[in-house]
Parts: C-alpha cells; sequence; structure tokens
C-alpha cells in the first residue's frame, strides 16, 4: 500500500515535471518562429551560424545560473543574525581570479576558436560560386542586376543548393543586405563594392530587409529571396533578360500614355525607348509579389494608388505623384499589368 | 573667539538667495544641480522612449509620422547618454569625490561650474531643435553619408553636431577636474591602494573622456565643415569616406559605454561593502580591472563595424579585444558576488537596486561577448538583438546603481531618508518592466526585427513581443514615476537620517547630513581603506589635529597632497563664488546659434562676449589667482 502510494507519488511528480518541459519547448520552439527568424535557417551561413548561437546560448545560461546562485546565496545570508567576517579573505580572492579570469578565458578562447574557423569555413566556401549577381541599395528599394542583363527590384532568384555570390553597392546612403534565414549581413557603402554570398538549401521566398537606418523608409525597405530548382531557375533567368510581351488593345495605349507622361523620366522598360535608370526597371513589373520594395502588395488597386498617390502609399518615397484621368489611369494599368 | 565651525562658515558660506544658485562654486551644489538637472533629461529622454514603444505596440500603426519617429530615437539615444547618464555620473562624481577623498571642494571651482552651465545650454540648445521640428534625426550615431546636407539639408544635423562640440567642452573640462582632483587634492594617508572604488571608477571614466571624446568632436567638426561650408571629408564621390565617421564615431562611442558603466560599477562598489557590512573582496582586482576596462575599452569599436566590409584578417584582432574585456568585466562581477555571499547584506531598497544591476548586467555581459563574434554579430548587428543587449548593459549598469544611488546617497544630500515602502515598490517595478521591455526584444532580433523602423508588417512574429515590450515600458515609467515621487516626498517627510544612516566605511559617512559648506572640519589624516571602520574617532566628529588632521582656516584653502602616497605637499587657496563661468556659458551659447543661423550679429556677439568672459574669469586680482 505504502509503495503503491509511493509510486503513485513518483508517477505524479514525474508526469508534473515533464510537463513543464513539454510546454517549455513548445514554447521555446513557437517562440523562435516566424518568416525571418534566424534560428529556423535554410541557408549554408545561416545554419552555421545558428549552430555558433545555440552554442553561446548554452554557455551563457550556465554562467547565469551559476551568477543567479549567489544572488540567491546572498539574499539566504541576509537572514542570518551574525556579524560577517570583515578581515580580507585570500580564498575569495583566489575565487574572483579564478572565475573572473581563467574560467572565462578558457571559454572565450574556445569560443573564438570556433568562431573564426567559422568565419574562415563560410568565407572559403562562398568561393566557388558561379554566379554572380549585382545588389544596388538605393533610397528605399534594391536594383538587382543579372550577369546576362537582366534587370529587376526587390527580388533576388537564386538557384537551390548552390553558392551564389552578391556583389553589394549602393546609390545613395549606406543600407544593408540581410536575409536572415539564409545569411547574415552586409553593408552597401558609397565608395566600395562590398561582397557577400549566400546559399539557399531548400525552395523557397526568403524576406530580406534592409538592415542599416537609411532615413525616412528604412522600415519599408524590403526584398526577397526566391530559391529556385536550378532549371526553373534557368528558365527564369532567360526570361527576365528579355524584353516585356508587347501589348496589345488598350495596354497599347497605355505604353504610349507611359511614354509620354514623367514614368520614362525614371524607370525603364526593355523593348521600349525608356531606359532610364533612377527607380526600378519595370520590364517585369507584373511577375513581382509586392510594390515598392514590399510597401504594399502588387494588386491593380495598389499599383493605381502608387502612381497616383506614391507618398500615400511610402511618404517620402523619391517617386512623384502621376496625374491621370480615369480613363488614361485604366489603359495605363492595362499595360502595366501585362508587363511579364 | 569663534569656534573652528564657525570661522571655517564665515570663509566658507556663499551668498544665499537666487544670485549664489548662478555663481556657486560649492562642489556640492553643483552636483545637485548637475543630478536634479540630468533627472530632467532623463524625464524627457524616456517620454521619447514611450512614444517610441507607442507607435511599435501594434503593427502599422500611425501615431508618429517616419521623421517624427526618427527624431524620437535620435534623441533619446543623445539624451540618455550625453544629457542624462554623463551627467548624472558627473553629478554623483562632483559631489561625492571630494567628500570620501577628504577635501573641501574640486580642484578648479569655477571651471566646475563652468561645465554645468556648459552642459545645461547644450542640453537647452539640442532640445531647442524640436521648436521648429528639426531634432537630430540620423541616430545617436549620425552615420553620413545620410547624415550629409545632401541627404539631410535641415538643421537637424547642425543641431547635432555644434550640440556635442559644445557639450563635449563641459565633459572634457570635467573629465580635467576630476583627475587633477582624485590625484592631487586627498587627505594625507589616502595612499592610492585606499582610495574609495567609487573614486576609481570616476577616475577611469575621466581618463577615458579626455582620449575618447577628442575622436568625436574632431568628427562632428569635421562633419559641421562638410555641411556648412562644403567640405568633402565624408563625401566618397569626392574622394572623402563615410567609413571614416564611423571610426572616429566609435572611437569614441565604445569608450563612451564604459565611461557611462565604469563610474556606475563604482557606485555599487561603494554600497556593497556598507550593506553587506564587509570590506569588499578583492578590491586590488576591482581596480586593477576598472583601470583594464579603461584601456582595453579602446581595442574594440570595430566590432561596431564588422558588417561594413573590414577585411576578416582585422576583423579577427577586434573580436578577440572584445572577448578581452569581458574578464576585467567578470572579475569586478565575481568579486561583487563572493562580498555579498561573505557578508550579511541588508535587503533594504539600494540594496535591492544592486541585486538588480547584477542580475540585469550580467544578462547584457553574457550577450556582449556573443556580439565579438564575427559571423554571430553578422546576423544580430542593427537588429533588436542589439537593442535588448546596449539596454541590459546601460540601464543594467547604470540605471539600477543611480537609481541605487538615490537611496543610498541622497539621505547625504538632502539629510532625509527617502521611504522604504516607496522605494520597494519601485524597485520591483523597475525590475518587472525592464525586463519585461527588453527581453523579449532578443527574441525580435533573432526574428529578423531590423532596429530603427518605425513600423512593421503583421505576420512575421513581431506582434506580441512588441507588446509585451510596450507594455513592460509602461510599467518601467511608474516603477521610474514612484522613486520621483518618494524624492520629492523626502524633501518634507523624510525621517532624519544623521550623518551616516547605513554605517558607512567611506569618509563622506564622516560629515553630517547635509554636509557643511567646508565639509570637514578638519582635513583627515587616513589610516586605513575603511576609515570609518577603522578610525573611530571620525564618527565622534572632526579628527582633532593632534591626531594629524589639518584645520586649514587661515583662508579658504584646500590641502594639496602627493600623487602616490597622498602626503601633504601644499596649501592651496580656492577661488570664491562668481558669475563669470555663468556668462562665459551663455557667450558660447550665442556663438553657437551664430553659427547654427548663419548670423554674423549673433557668431560676433558671441565671440566677444567669449573673449570678454575668459579675460574677466581670469582677470588679476591681487596675489592669490583664482581658477
Amino acid at each position: 500500500m505504502r509503495a503503491l502510494r509511493r509510486g503513485h507519488k513518483l508517477r505524479a511528480v514525474g508526469a508534473g515535471r515533464r510537463a513543464p518541459i513539454a510546454v517549455l519547448s513548445t514554447l521555446l520552439t513557437a517562440a523562435c518562429s516566424g518568416p525571418a527568424s534566424m534560428l529556423e535557417p535554410r541557408g549554408t551561413v545561416a545554419a552555421r551560424v545558428e549552430g555558433l548561437w545555440w552554442l553561446i546560448f548554452w554557455i551563457a545560461t550556465v554562467a547565469f545560473v551559476v551568477v543567479l546562485g549567489f544572488l540567491f546565496v546572498a539574499v539566504i545570508r541576509a537572514r542570518r543574525p551574525d556579524e560577517p567576517d570583515r578581515s580580507s579573505s585570500p580564498s575569495g580572492e583566489r575565487f574572483v581570479i579564478a572565475s573572473g579570469v581563467v574560467v572565462p578565458a578558457v571559454v572565450l578562447i574556445a569560443v573564438f576558436v570556433v568562431s573564426v574557423r567559422d568565419t574562415s569555413d563560410l568565407a572559403r566556401a562562398g568561393r566557388s560560386s558561379r554566379l554572380v549577381v549585382d545588389v544596388v541599395a538605393h533610397d528605399w528599394w534594391w536594383e538587382v542586376r543579372y550577369p546576362n542583363g537582366g534587370v529587376t527590384a526587390n527580388e533576388i532568384h537564386v538557384p537551390v543548393g548552390e553558392p551564389v555570390r552578391i556583389r553589394l553597392q549602393t546609390a545613395d546612403v549606406i543600407h544593408s543586405f540581410w536575409v536572415p534565414r539564409l545569411a547574415g549581413k552586409v553593408d552597401n557603402v558609397p565608395g566600395r563594392v562590398n561582397w557577400t554570398w549566400l546559399q539557399a538549401d531548400r525552395p523557397g521566398r526568403y524576406r530580406g530587409q534592409c538592415a542599416e537606418f537609411c532615413g525616412l523608409q528604412h522600415a519599408k525597405m524590403e526584398f526577397v529571396v526566391v530559391a529556385q530548382p536550378a532549371s526553373e531557375f534557368a528558365a527564369w533567368l532567360n526570361d527576365i533578360a528579355s524584353p516585356a510581351q508587347a501589348p496589345t488593345g488598350v495596354a497599347a495605349v497605355g505604353e504610349q500614355i507611359f511614354l509620354g507622361t514623367t514614368c520614362v523620366g525614371c524607370h525603364a522598360i526593355e523593348g521600349t525607348e525608356a531606359d532610364a535608370t533612377v527607380g526600378p526597371d519595370l520590364t517585369h513589373l507584373a511577375d513581382r509579389e509586392t510594390l515598392m520594395a514590399g510597401a504594399v502588395a502588387n494588386t491593380r488597386a495598389n499599383l493605381a494608388r502608387v502612381i497616383t498617390h506614391p507618398q500615400a502609399v511610402k511618404p517620402g518615397a523619391v517617386m512623384p505623384p502621376t496625374d491621370l484621368s480615369p480613363d488614361q489611369l485604366e489603359a495605363l494599368l492595362d499595360y502595366l499589368q501585362g508587363l511579364r | 573667539m569663534a569656534t573652528l565651525a564657525q570661522r571655517l562658515e564665515a570663509m566658507w558660506a556663499e551668498r544665499p538667495g537666487l544670485g549664489s544658485w548662478i555663481t556657486t562654486v560649492d562642489h556640492k551644489k553643483i552636483g545637485v544641480k548637475y543630478i536634479y538637472t540630468s533627472f530632467v533629461f532623463f524625464v524627457l529622454g524616456g517620454l521619447e522612449s514611450l512614444l517610441i514603444r507607442a507607435q511599435l505596440a501594434r503593427p502599422n500603426l500611425e501615431l508618429l509620422d517616419p521623421d517624427a519617429f526618427n527624431q524620437m530615437f535620435s534623441m533619446h539615444g543623445i539624451t540618455m547618454m550625453f544629457l542624462f547618464a554623463m551627467p548624472m555620473l558627473s553629478g554623483f562624481g562632483n559631489y561625492f569625490v571630494p567628500l570620501m577623498i577628504g577635501t573641501r571642494d574640486m580642484a578648479f571651482p569655477r571651471l566646475n561650474a563652468f561645465g554645468y552651465w556648459a552642459f545645461l545650454a547644450g542640453g537647452v540648445f539640442l532640445y531647442s531643435s524640436f521648436l521648429s521640428g528639426n531634432a537630430p534625426n540620423d541616430g545617436w550615431f549620425n552615420y553620413v553619408p545620410l547624415a550629409n546636407k545632401e541627404f539631410t539639408p535641415g538643421p537637424n544635423i547642425d543641431f547635432y553636431c555644434l550640440g556635442l562640440i559644445f557639450l563635449g567642452i563641459s565633459s572634457t573640462g570635467g573629465a580635467i577636474n576630476f583627475i587633477v582632483t582624485i590625484l592631487k587634492m586627498r587627505a594625507p594617508g589616502m595612499t592610492l591602494n585606499r582610495i574609495p572604488i567609487f573614486v576609481w571608477g570616476e577616475l577611469a571614466m575621466s581618463l577615458q573622456i579626455v582620449f575618447a571624446l577628442p575622436a568625436l568632436t574632431a568628427a562632428a567638426l569635421m562633419l559641421e565643415l562638410d555641411r556648412k561650408f562644403g567640405f568633402n571629408f565624408f563625401d566618397a564621390a569626392e574622394g572623402g569616406d563615410p567609413v571614416l565617421w564611423q571610426h572616429l564615431f566609435w572611437f569614441f562611442g565604445h569608450p563612451e559605454v564604459y565611461i557611462v558603466v565604469l563610474p556606475a560599477f563604482g557606485i555599487a562598489s561603494a554600497m556593497i561593502p556598507t550593506l553587506a557590512r564587509r570590506s569588499m573582496i578583492g578590491y586590488t582586482y576591482i581596480v586593477l580591472a576598472e583601470v583594464a576596462t579603461a584601456l582595453i575599452g579602446f581595442g574594440v569599436w570595430v566590432h561596431h563595424m564588422f558588417a561594413v566590409g573590414i577585411p576578416a584578417l582585422s576583423l579577427s584582432f577586434f573580436s578577440a579585444g572584445s572577448m578581452m574585456v569581458v574578464l576585467p568585466t567578470a572579475v569586478q562581477v565575481f568579486a561583487w558576488l563572493i562580498t555579498l555571499v561573505s557578508g550579511r547584506p541588508v535587503l533594504k531598497t539600494p540594496m535591492l537596486f544592486v541585486l538588480g544591476f547584477i542580475f540585469t548586467f550580467v544578462i547584457g555581459g553574457l550577450t556582449g561577448p556573443m556580439l565579438g563574434l564575427v559571423p554571430f554579430d553578422q546576423q544580430v548587428h542593427d537588429s533588436y538583438f542589439v537593442v535588448a543587449h546596449l539596454h541590459y548593459v546601460l540601464v543594467g549598469g547604470a540605471v539600477f546603481p543611480i537609481f541605487g544611488a538615490f537611496y543610498y546617497w541622497l539621505p547625504k544630500v538632502t539629510g532625509k531618508m527617502l521611504d522604504e515602502r516607496l522605494g520597494k515598490w519601485s524597485f520591483w517595478l523597475i525590475f518587472a518592466g525592464f525586463n519585461l521591455t527588453f527581453f523579449p526584444q532578443h527574441i525580435l532580433g533573432l526574428l529578423g526585427m531590423p532596429r530603427r523602423v518605425y513600423t512593421y508588417e503583421a505576420g512575421l512574429g513581431w506582434d506580441g513581443y512588441n507588446l509585451a515590450s510596450s507594455v513592460g515600458a509602461g510599467l518601467l515609467t511608474v516603477g521610474i514615476a514612484i522613486t520621483a515621487l518618494n524624492i520629492l516626498r523626502s524633501r518634507r517627510r523624510g525621517a532624519p537620517a544623521g550623518p551616516d544612516p547605513w554605517g558607512g566605511e567611506t569618509l563622506e559617512w564622516a560629515s553630517t547630513s547635509p554636509p557643511p559648506d567646508y565639509n570637514f572640519e578638519t582635513i583627515p589624516r587616513v589610516h586605513s581603506r575603511e576609515p570609518l571602520w577603522d578610525q573611530p574617532e571620525l564618527r565622534r566628529g572632526a579628527q582633532p589635529v593632534e591626531a594629524g588632521a589639518y584645520a586649514l582656516d587661515d583662508g579658504h584653502q584646500v590641502l594639496s597632497t602627493s600623487v602616490v602616497d597622498a602626503t601633504p605637499q601644499a596649501v592651496l587657496h580656492m577661488p570664491h563664488a562668481t558669475a563669470w563661468p555663468f556668462l562665459l556659458a551663455i557667450a558660447l551659447t550665442a556663438l553657437t546659434y551664430g553659427i547654427l543661423l548663419e548670423s554674423p550679429l549673433l557668431s560676433a556677439l558671441g565671440t566677444v562676449g567669449t573673449v570678454v568672459g575668459i579675460a574677466g574669469w581670469f582677470w588679476p586680482q591681487g596675489e592669490t589667482q583664482e581658477t
């Protein structure tokens, strides 16, 4: 009977102990999950860094628990009525050196070595890439250029499982290129050419965002890295370098409106005489998921607002409003939505 | 025959009244002005952070437009660093360093007064930018080319550059004053290895200011030349280099962290032995650690620039430096912990703030070396992970000790104790509010949220953490408000403190609360690191001259002693109250506005005023030169 009861009690304790751990691990998993979580890496670089993170996280946790233990004991000691021994404490001083210098030095040197090894391994791995993509940051969007002449904006397509080198430059202020699930950030700095590389291990769309404060619309300077199987990527790359489909019907009227307004002062469309490079290239605009670097989804209504009221969509953006009659606007929208 | 105290009072008392508020050169009055003024700026910086947290509480809010948001986070950083943390710690230093080293004033009382007025004027100058809606808006780090005229054409950045140059005058003067005071004016017998750790902290801070601040001043000056006169220091298109700004800024900016935390660590080191009722274990190691931090602190600045594109070999040097600076910090933490554990801590409010300080600072101290690891830093750099880290370091490392100091030291200043019950409420609200505000920000950073974004979209897993953070900011505010209330309340209703409410070991407790104008009736001779514990005569009023004390009652005098052994060397005549430092600060303010507004008249007036101010200040006055 007694044994039984003890067993019962043990089970209860065990269940009680397991439940919080289960809850905790569920919480931890849920806590660190999201479309831009560096703890859910999908690329070689980010995965390596995630490994480093868990190493230092557990070291830090152990160190913190030790400190908490001391604080706990200090609070307990507060209850003791006797007078403390005020005299100097050689053993206490030895403890300070051991725990303040020796132990942390050993741990930090080890972590430093791991980190330097990670850095150099990652640098070496990046060298084998065959594809170089140019990414030029602008206030507040990303220009993306491929070696075959293909140009797009705010979307970087890459083949899955292959390292891709990225050459980073800026047209104005400092920006920073960051795709948390694929790789850490590297800045786009005026007067410099910086390099980074990334490799997506699975197909998918990975969120990127400018990480260096760059003025009014730093918050809305997103991009997406689209990782595709090699054959799909090759087809896309081929497509991006070719002119857009020629417009027909109302869309052809829209093309004339585009070419006859201020639009051409900033934008280029391959196959037409519009070849300005101030704003994003629009040759394949209709294929993109968002407008104005992630500010809004690429829908007809949003596109209309971007044309007529860009400052309402993204206050401070360089784009000026364009005044069009309703008919003109519809024709222009037909044209732009046909740009594939 | 008047008593010694009456004679000293006659020599040291300043004329009462409003005028004396302007002309005072008493380190205690100046210290109090620093403390209260920087508290006002703390409230302003806090209000800015509340607006930031309100805007970010939910996705896609539009309480602030993007430019207003940018001004808020920029001024929040500038305020908390330059107008709160540095002057607050200077304020405590001003008040307590002379008391702790047993002297009657700072080495250069007029420079001290000028330092305060320049700080106030610089702060008012920076805040006047809000009047035209043009507060600095490119962050406290103010990276070029964004801060160049081309991208920020308004006066926002001119306020930044001129304001920081102005404040730099104040901090540099203050730092020199601390260095000379601490090295040359200690009570006889207070050898280097008997200096209270708080005083060491102020010394380390001052040495860092003297070597780090010129980089910031030079950078601000160069940027202002770029903006106003078309120089091209930072313009890549014209052969300049925007990365140069980052090197100059962080060569100052990282030591700035230690400038703030070293004296705050000193506050903790002042409270711990008293409140744990035993001598500090590892005094020598703590002092060496403070000095080592001040030195190594100059070799880590590039860890703010790991994403700039600097060659990997250089990065690993600075990565190693950033690992190394952990060691002296760990030494201090474990010395505090072993002292607490071997003592009998008194769990009054100041001790709660000490325990809260160790708890929060250690979290920040553990994420610090993570940011020194190049690949990890490149992931979390400029994300909310860094925001969490820096607040754990700076709020944990400085604000908690400062709030502890309000409870521990203000009774010495006012003669009145703060209320314990309110103090405990305040502590727990601050502790809970702080951790609720900033712990989730670690996770936000890991979830990919960049810093300095005025809004974010839903669906990224950021909503809940941001909301928690904003709620925490509210709790934190209530906790801070309770302490502010407690301080005000204590002026009228606080229990009398008496000279030594905590049973302290350092010399400030030998004086009355508040101390008389001359601090000590006799300058005591010190035989121990803990004079009040080891020399009982110090608790019974003035140490008699027969016991080796100095009365210095034939003039407005202090004692100068040797740097290492504190043997008496000279008697210094100290200056009296004067309005010149105040007038000079006014003239410099006019000059600064003259440059800002490009007004030849105002600039000329300011220049003439500055020359007149300096001439008046140094005008020969017979035999004793008053500096």
